[in-house]
């Protein structure tokens, strides 16, 4: 058996009013349109997905929140519908997914050898998050491959920024090396926004692009700066700014999705390709990816 | 009942669905399912016309949620304790409550708006409550959200709404907060046998509480929110709020008969169950230093604001 490998990382943020703006006939919602910025960068994205070949979608998220451990989907699928408890005017989408279940047990087993607390989650009536299906959607709209979704323990909360990346780095070491014993190719998302400070209040048409911009122009500076270190391939330098970034934006990355990512992937020193960046409801998104193969890689935007 | 509140008796319970899934885990969680029981008796002894729910383990951003489902149908699992089973539920809602609820939280300067959504996810706090409380829909209910934004003012004026709009239905509640109260728990998997609280400090910050509270000094707990949430509680949101909205919707007051019913360990939290019933008795010695809140005024806009 060959060595397993990780042909691409995503950041992939999951704003569920992307999938309402789709009218995908999965969402019982119907919109307008609006965030065409981030569609049409997601919608690129995924046609790069369609010429890769692989065989598993590993999916970190920040909505699948876990306190006792690092928590994996542990059954082969899952069938039901996701509400978005804050967003319920917009998102109830009817999934149908598939789970590699052997390669989350993989992950399990060498997550646990590193020393992290673990579950596998094998009840057959648990929902899977939205912002799992958010991501997948929009990066694999056909759902034709399996997927690993990891649970965000929230270190951030329970200790600091700092014991998050500690934590966050060993847990993606232990998922490649699962990974290269797997013989799989993976795909890794790391499902998040850059700044996080959300409006408390919703424009009576949400997706009236009239009203949608970023919470505060200090959120919109750090966002470029992260963005900026991304298309440089100074990802070290990223996961160093982490803690204050984080702790400046309100970010998304407290859950230590992008960490997670970049550790598995070696901590990339190539530039990132950037697919799009807009506000969502006041929050930064960027989709980017990073991609080993050098014949592969371009220059986005 | 006091005379400007339509509140018959307020409870404090936990969110953890240990008490619901696994009481015989530990003699802990059973004693806490017991005091469960007793608080469900109580309510069917009395004449409330609804429970309102305002629990810590359902978030919000945009507003102030309130589920006006009539028929909430659905079966949870919670995202951390999936293995000790699954929490079907069948919960009927005051519909018509809720929306007057979102009304006068509205006319307070709030932004609030109702939810009615089939496959609405309803958090594990509020299921484990209702279950526990209410199993057979004797009288229906309501949900509020906790804003993950809010802080006092915000949260003092929706306690304060909740009563507005028993008093317009002219309805009688009773009223449940769902929260822990030193929110630390374990970061690994325990035997249940062996829990306990995560540090003496929490249980010594917990056991003070539960002197205020066995006093009926609520509001002297609302003052003291702040303290509260730095000394005991996870920082996952900005404040500790229970005791706020509590204290508001109830009359902003010290006067209840108080009794603490059960304080246990969950998983390393502080779970209590608690019931406050309005007196004519009087404790209390502080002396209140926070404005009290009428009507919701918005952010103050302080980052655009000042010279440049």
């Amino acid at each position: 058996m060959s060595k397993g490998e990780i042909v691409l990382g995503c950041l992939a943020p999951h704003p569920p009013h992307l999938v309402y703006a789709e009218n995908p006939p999965q969402n019982e919602a119907f919109s307008e349109g609006g965030w065409e910025t981030l569609r049409w960068g997601y919608a690129k994205l995924a046609r790069k997905l369609k010429t890769i070949d692989y065989d598993a979608i590993v999916i970190f998220t920040p909505h699948w929140q876990t306190y006792i451990g690092t928590h994996f989907l542990g059954l082969p699928e899952f069938k039901s519908k996701s509400v978005d408890p804050v967003f319920p005017n917009l998102f109830r989408y009817n999934y149908d997914l598939k789970v590699d279940v052997e390669l989350a047990e993989a992950m399990h087993e060498e997550t646990a050898k590193a020393g992290i607390i673990t579950k596998m989650m094998k009840n057959p009536d648990f929902r899977v998050d939205y912002g799992t299906i958010t991501s997948c959607h929009l990066l694999n709209p056909s759902w034709d491959k399996p997927i690993v979704t990891i649970s965000s323990n929230r270190n951030s909360h329970y200790y600091s920024n700092e014991v998050m990346i500690e934590q966050a780095k060993a847990l993606g070491e232990a998922c490649m090396r699962a990974i290269e014993k797997s013989g799989k190719k993976v795909v890794l998302v790391s499902s998040h926004s850059l700044s996080h400070r959300h409006f408390v209040t919703e424009a009576p048409l949400p997706e009236d692009m009239s009203r949608e911009h970023i919470y505060n122009h200090s959120q919109y500076v750090w966002d470029m700066k992260i963005i900026d270190m991304f298309r440089n391939g100074q990802m070290k330098e990223v996961v160093d700014i982490m803690p204050e970034y984080t702790e400046q934006t309100i970010a998304e990355t407290e859950a230590g999705g992008l960490i997670w990512m970049m550790a598995a992937m070696g901590v990339p020193s190539y530039p990132a390709e950037i697919y799009g960046y807009q506000s969502v409801i006041g929050t930064g998104n960027c989709i980017a990816c990073w991609d080993p193969n050098t014949e592969t890689r371009e220059l986005v935007l | 009942m006091s005379e400007d509140s339509q509140i018959l008796f307020g409870l404090y319970v936990p969110p953890h669905p240990q008490p619901l899934l696994s009481p015989d885990a530990n003699a802990g969680y059973a004693n806490l399912r017991a005091a469960f029981e007793t608080c469900r008796k109580r309510i069917e002894a009395s004449d409330a016309d609804l429970i309102i729910v305002y629990s810590t383990t359902w978030p919000s951003v945009v507003g102030h949620q309130i589920q006006a489902l009539k028929e909430s149908i659905w079966t949870h699992v919670d995202d951390d304790f999936h293995y000790l089973g699954s929490m079907p539920y069948n919960f009927q809602i005051d519909s018509d409550f809720s929306h007057e609820y979102c009304s006068a939280a509205e006319k307070r300067g709030l932004h609030a708006r109702t939810v009615e959504y089939e496959g609405f996810p309803i958090d594990t706090g509020s299921v484990v409550a209702l279950s526990l409380l209410n199993p057979d829909n004797r009288i229906p209910a309501c949900i509020v959200s906790s804003n993950m934004y809010a802080n006092r003012s915000e949260t003092i004026v929706l306690g304060k709404a909740a009563n507005d709009a028993l008093v317009t239905q002219g309805k009688k509640a009773v009223v449940v907060v769902v929260s822990s109260l030193s929110n630390r728990m374990f970061t690994e998997h325990i035997d249940p046998s062996e829990d306990r609280i995560h540090s003496s400090k929490d249980n010594e910050w917990n056991e003070k509480i539960l002197e205020f509270f066995a006093d009926g000094r609520l509001e002297d707990l609302s003052q003291l929110s702040r303290e509260i949430h730095g000394q005991i509680r996870v920082q996952k949101v900005v404040a500790y709020k229970p005791a706020w909205w509590l204290a508001a919707s109830m009359g902003q007051h010290n006067n209840y008969e108080g009794e603490v019913l059960a304080y246990e360990a969950l998983h390393g939290s502080g779970g209590a169950v608690i019931q406050l019933t309005p007196s004519s008795g009087s404790f209390g010695d502080k002396e209140f230093d926070e404005d009290d809140v009428e009507y919701y005024q918005g952010d103050r806009n302080v980052l655009n604001k000042g010279s440049h």
